[in-house]
């Protein structure tokens, strides 16, 4: 395949594992037998039952009738929101902890912004009976606050992040600090498709099962596995990758990732990183990243806790460096908007995260008979308090 | 060309004392005071820390200075100049210490080219990884003759610290514990284990003990396994109290070095 991970971590000029000593040997542990403990066939089996059994598997592709009179085209809506704990965070959260426990690990730690990575993780811990650390954001804790009794309600311990923004990006931070001082114990589980190698393209794989079961169900639906376009929406980007995994090699389909815009892409209030970022190293790879001219991270903002990053995974990087996936962006009233309008025409309330990706609909100009998927990330279940005080409906 | 800190570890000198400090921190100006207290007091290397908005090693207290600093205002161009204020009096080495972004984004050979210019001898790039060193840094390192520092840590395996020992041109940086920064008590038996394993190794490179050094007792025990220590958690919290940074550092290097002398 023309655009996965080459051998040493890197898609393009981006990736690798940009990480203090104190975490290699977790790493190379993890890069050295990812892929054939992933690959075996124990595992296959046990991953798939668990996404067929608990997640719920495959997820419908659903065709929207009134979204597609609307926007004169063909939509489909792929309903990761059905998924088991309301998003796609679950595939890659059943992938890591059967990875972990091959690994022999005993306790978990997570990130989450929105939560929902948060829940996913705390979820498969219970499930496997695990220790479950989780760190968020003081800000995301109190915006997100029925996913922090969620995560609590399943057995796991939800810590605040106090530096920074108090956001994903905190959280981030501390969760590595906690790998850095509990080595050997605990894996770490990456909720995005970023982190040093070889996260973002394990994370790629396990989300993987989106654009699979897409090309099945299209097939089934149309007579050929190809959609003309693919939108989801990018925070870190992993319901992109999923989405877009199986089709970067049909360069005939359009793939769309829509940013978060926050209040404007140059209000100073935005998370747009491709349109405002530039190459730089965080959170353990090189990629594209939002950052002052001295390389200070600059605090992302969204609406969405789950799209508030300043990054975007290597993959994402690359993919808009060559110009592989068109990269737009859309607003807080626009995501909302979009948010509102898919509840009142087809009954679904989506997560704020996912309607970034239906806000981006309406900056193309489709043809009749174009095919559109458009990932539905998760539902709006979490995000009722931020439409509540939106307020325009 | 000479470069300090190769010619420091030449001589043969022990009970090395390298004090690690952020820039711009407490104050703005704070910096080039700091130093020259520092060599006044007995310390043989400077660490001057860039700071960044994501420390992700460092513990709560570099973590907070790196935060004083940047609202403070300190970028990397305004550090090059407060070294070369620096170096007008200060002789012993000067090491910069930080994440590889703000280097990236300042240009890695006009970062070379300015640091040593400004009176550089070394760097510590904690989260830039073997391969790109090698790939982009090292002939540029190498050209401006700053030396390269890498990190070893109790999980390193004896394989990567011989190839670290050989990819190192002036000392290796052992972190005493598997940990993020930070000062702590007394070193654990296993940290003793591990400090004697290196010791046994008997590298190219001679090491510096850092993370968890706080006073002469941890200075002293780590010197006795390394080549010295270094301190830097300990100190910035000195700082953060201080009411006369100059007087304090002088006073806090001779109260490392005097008590730490067999």
């Amino acid at each position: 395949m023309k655009y996965t991970v080459n051998e040493k971590g890197y898609y393009g000029k981006f990736g690798g594992a940009y990480i203090p000593e104190m975490l290699y040997p977790n790493v190379e542990e993890l890069r050295t037998r990812y892929l054939d403990i992933i690959y075996e066939e124990g595992f296959q089996k046990e991953f798939h039952k668990l996404l067929r059994d608990y997640v719920g598997r495959p997820t419908p592709l659903y065709l929207a009738k009134r979204l597609s009179e609307k926007y004169g085209a063909t939509i489909y809506l792929k309903r990761e929101d059905l998924c088991h704990t309301g998003a796609h965070k679950v595939n890659n959260t059943i992938g890591q902890i059967l990875l972990a426990k091959r690994l022999g690990k005993q306790k978990i730690i997570a990130e989450t912004g929105a939560g929902q990575h948060g829940v996913a993780t705390a979820t498969v811990c219970a499930l496997m009976g695990m220790e479950c650390i989780v760190y968020m954001g003081k800000i995301d804790m109190e915006r997100q606050r029925p996913n922090v009794e969620r995560m609590r309600i399943l057995g796991a311990t939800v810590v605040p992040a106090l530096s920074g923004s108090m956001t994903l990006k905190d959280a981030t931070n501390e969760a590595m600090r906690h790998w850095i001082n509990n080595p050997t114990d605990t894996h770490y589980i990456i909720g995005s498709v970023v982190g040093p190698h070889p996260y973002p393209d394990m994370v790629a794989r396990f989300q993987s099962v989106i654009s699979e079961e897409m090309r099945k169900q299209l097939q089934e639906e149309i007579g050929n596995p190809y959609p003309d376009y693919v939108f989801a929406c990018v925070g870190g980007g992993s319901n992109a990758a999923g989405a877009f995994y199986h089709f970067l090699d049909d360069e005939h389909v359009t793939l769309v990732a829509s940013e978060a815009a926050g209040k404007g892409v140059d209000s100073g209030e935005s998370a747009a990183t491709t349109a405002l970022g530039k190459p730089g190293v965080l959170h353990g790879s090189k990629t594209i990243l939002m950052q002052t001219e001295d390389g200070q991270v600059v605090e992302p903002y969204s609406i969405s806790a789950g799209l508030d990053y300043p990054g975007i995974g290597p993959i994402h990087a690359h993919l808009f460096d060559v110009g592989r996936v068109k990269f737009v962006s859309a607003t807080d009233d626009e995501a909302m908007n979009a948010g509102l309008e898919l509840s009142r025409m087809e009954g679904i309330i989506p997560a704020i995260e996912s309607a970034h990706a239906l806000a981006a609909l309406n900056q193309f100009t489709f043809e009749k008979d174009d095919v559109v998927v458009v990932n539905l990330s998760g539902r709006g279940d979490k995000d009722l308090e931020t439409y509540i005080r939106w307020g325009k409906y | 060309m000479k470069n300090r800190i190769k010619d420091l570890f030449a001589s043969g000198k022990g009970n090395i004392l390298s004090v690690f400090y952020t820039a711009g921190f407490p104050t703005l100006d704070s910096t080039a005071a700091i130093a020259t207290a520092l060599e006044k007091g007995g310390a043989d290397i400077i660490e001057i820390g860039i700071p960044y908005s994501d420390p992700v090693a460092d513990g709560p207290t570099i973590q907070e200075s790196n935060k004083v600093a940047l609202e403070n205002g300190v970028t990397l161009p305004k550090i090059l100049e407060q070294v070369k204020l620096i170096r007008k009096t200060v002789k012993i080495p000067i090491i910069l210490m930080g994440y590889v972004n703000p280097v990236m984004q300042y240009g890695i050979e006009r970062f070379a080219k300015d640091a040593a210019t400004a009176g550089v001898d070394g760097v510590i790039l904690p989260d830039l990884p073997m391969d790109a060193f090698l790939a982009e840094y090292k002939t540029t390192f190498e050209a401006a003759n700053l030396s390269n520092t890498f990190l070893i840590s109790p999980t390193t395996s004896e394989e990567r610290i011989r190839k670290i020992d050989n990819e190192t041109d002036g000392f290796i940086y052992a972190v005493s514990a598997s940990s993020i920064t930070g000062a702590r008590g007394e070193f654990a038996d296993t940290q003793l284990q591990y400090f004697d394993r290196l010791k046994k190794m008997k590298l190219k490179n001679p090491f510096l003990i850092g993370f968890g050094i706080s006073d002469h007792t941890t200075f002293a025990k780590a010197s006795s396994y390394g080549a010295g220590a270094i301190v830097g958690s300990a100190f910035i919290n000195l700082l953060k109290k201080s009411t006369n940074v100059a007087a304090d550092s002088e006073a806090f290097a001779i109260s490392l070095k005097n008590n730490a002398k067999s």
